[in-house]
């Protein structure tokens, strides 16, 4: 079930393996080499809930060559812009964004983080004035990538490790 | 040259911005003792305290009066807007509508960001929190030139250095001017290592120690601080440390003659009363030398320099 796939391939229909899991799609966004067990705050992090109206499929814990075990998460006729995926590096750095189009990967990325995160994360600091009914959003600098290190604007608390159990 | 719109923390100063605070701060002196000035003739500063103050809240009133100025306050906060439920935003941007600059105290960590991000007018943080209070650094800095000296300066920093605001500042701002500066501390309330890995990265001699006495020969400068009784759970310990971190002639006898002796005040125990009349203790000077520090912050802000 691996995706490694190249620009302007077709996804591999007749090459997968027998019982896969997941059907290529024909348009839209899948996110491959995401952390095992990550795939549900990707969603979060997407802002896909139970709510959407997009067909979106979540693969869990596959075998992966370079990450042990993988999530995959793909995203029928939505193509996710890169400020949306990027945020995606909090929780999930060797994570590639493929953009399908007619059953062709069009664009294929690595993520990266921008320099800054707002309203994703929230600080940890209990007694930071971004965790009151103040109309603002979180604001999170980003001061390292590999590993992350964010640094709450208002309070400079910095956040590195659980940064999942930020997730707004 | 100083080109601040805001001032919410000492990490945002450059060692050029602090000296050119701290000649203006000189030059208003003669103001601060009294001599009259209309500098600040027409304009008004708000001083919006959610929390209690003395020293810091009036020395901000002195130096804009004494320039001439005069202020506003935000009062109790129970008669007011806040305990409608109002939110800092919209205080902050009402209140910028009535003043040149806004003076802000608060308990929430990152408020004066916060302000600054609304106020149509200067923001000056006069404490957020745990978070930052640069004025009081300024003012400390302020002494040291005067009453020491900035340059291969020997410091002691003593007492709570875990939780203490004004001391974790300090230590950032010496660390420009490249000080010695051993920690003194209990060792429950050590300097965090997070701020002690930034101040050897910027390449600080950093020493720490719990034993006062070790240090008191070597020093110039010895800044003290309050340790709270409510940081130990066991009232014995706490009487035991609070004995060891008092200063008192006697424990003088052996400290260099220019020593000199700060504290941030109010003070408890850790100096003792008969301290005051020796030629070490500057600490009084130190809470006067706010005025002209906050005068020449003032008409940076709202005048762009004197």
């Amino acid at each position: 079930m691996s995706e490694d796939l190249k620009l302007d391939e077709k996804p591999k229909r007749d090459d997968e393996p027998k019982g896969q899991k997941v059907r290529p799609i024909n348009n839209g966004t899948v996110i491959d080499h995401i952390a095992g067990g990550q795939a549900l705050n990707v969603l979060k992090i997407l802002g896909i809930s139970g709510a959407t109206d997009a067909m979106v499929s979540v693969v869990m814990n596959v075998d992966s060559r370079k990450l042990g075990r993988k999530d995959i998460v793909k995203v029928e006729d939505r193509e996710l812009l890169e400020e949306e995926v990027n945020r995606i590096a909090l929780i999930a750095p060797d994570a590639s964004i493929n953009i399908i189009r007619n059953c062709k990967v069009i664009e294929k990325r690595k993520v990266d983080l921008p320099d800054e995160i707002v309203g994703v994360v929230r600080c940890q600091n209990p007694n930071c004035i971004s965790n009151t009914l103040e109309p603002i959003k979180s604001r999170m600098l980003v001061k390292a990538k590999n590993p992350v290190l964010l640094r709450c604007l208002y309070c400079e608390q910095p956040l590195t490790e659980r940064i999942a159990e930020y997730l707004i | 040259m100083f080109m601040k719109r805001h001032v919410l923390s000492m990490r945002e100063f450059s060692r050029e911005e602090i000296d050119s605070v701290l000649d203006l701060a000189a030059s208003l002196e003669p103001y601060a003792r009294g001599k009259k000035s209309d500098m600040m003739t027409g304009r008004v500063l708000a001083l919006l305290f959610f929390e209690p103050s003395t020293r810091t809240r009036m020395s901000f009133e002195t130096a804009m009066k004494r320039l001439g100025g005069g202020v506003i306050n935000l009062g109790p906060a129970e008669g007011s807007s806040i305990s409608k439920g109002e939110s800092l935003a919209d205080t902050v941007r009402v209140i910028g509508g009535y003043a040149d600059a806004l003076v802000i105290r608060h308990p929430k960590e990152g408020s004066a960001r916060l302000a600054s991000q609304f106020s149509p007018v200067p923001v000056i943080n006069a404490g957020d929190g745990a978070g930052h209070h640069p004025t009081q650094t300024l003012l400390d800095l302020y002494t040291i030139k005067k009453e020491s000296r900035l340059e291969n300066l020997s410091i002691a920093l003593v007492g709570d250095l875990k939780y203490g605001r004004t001391v974790h500042s300090l230590a950032y701002a010496l660390s420009l001017y490249g000080a010695d500066i051993t920690l003194v501390s209990p060792p429950n309330l050590k300097m965090p290592d997070s701020i002690k890995a930034d101040l050897s990265g910027k390449g600080t001699a950093v020493r720490e120690t719990n034993d006062l006495g070790e240090v008191i020969n070597n020093v110039d400068v010895l800044y003290m601080t309050r340790i709270q009784r409510e940081r130990f759970p066991d009232p014995v310990e706490y009487k035991k440390v609070a004995r060891s971190y008092r200063i008192t002639p006697e424990f003088l006898a052996s400290a260099k003659k220019d020593l000199i002796i700060m504290h941030p005040l109010p003070r408890v125990d850790e100096i003792s009363p008969a301290v005051d009349d020796t030629a070490h203790a500057r600490y009084f000077q130190q809470s006067f030398y706010g005025v002209p520090v906050r005068m020449a912050l003032l008409s940076m802000l709202i005048q762009g320099g004197a």
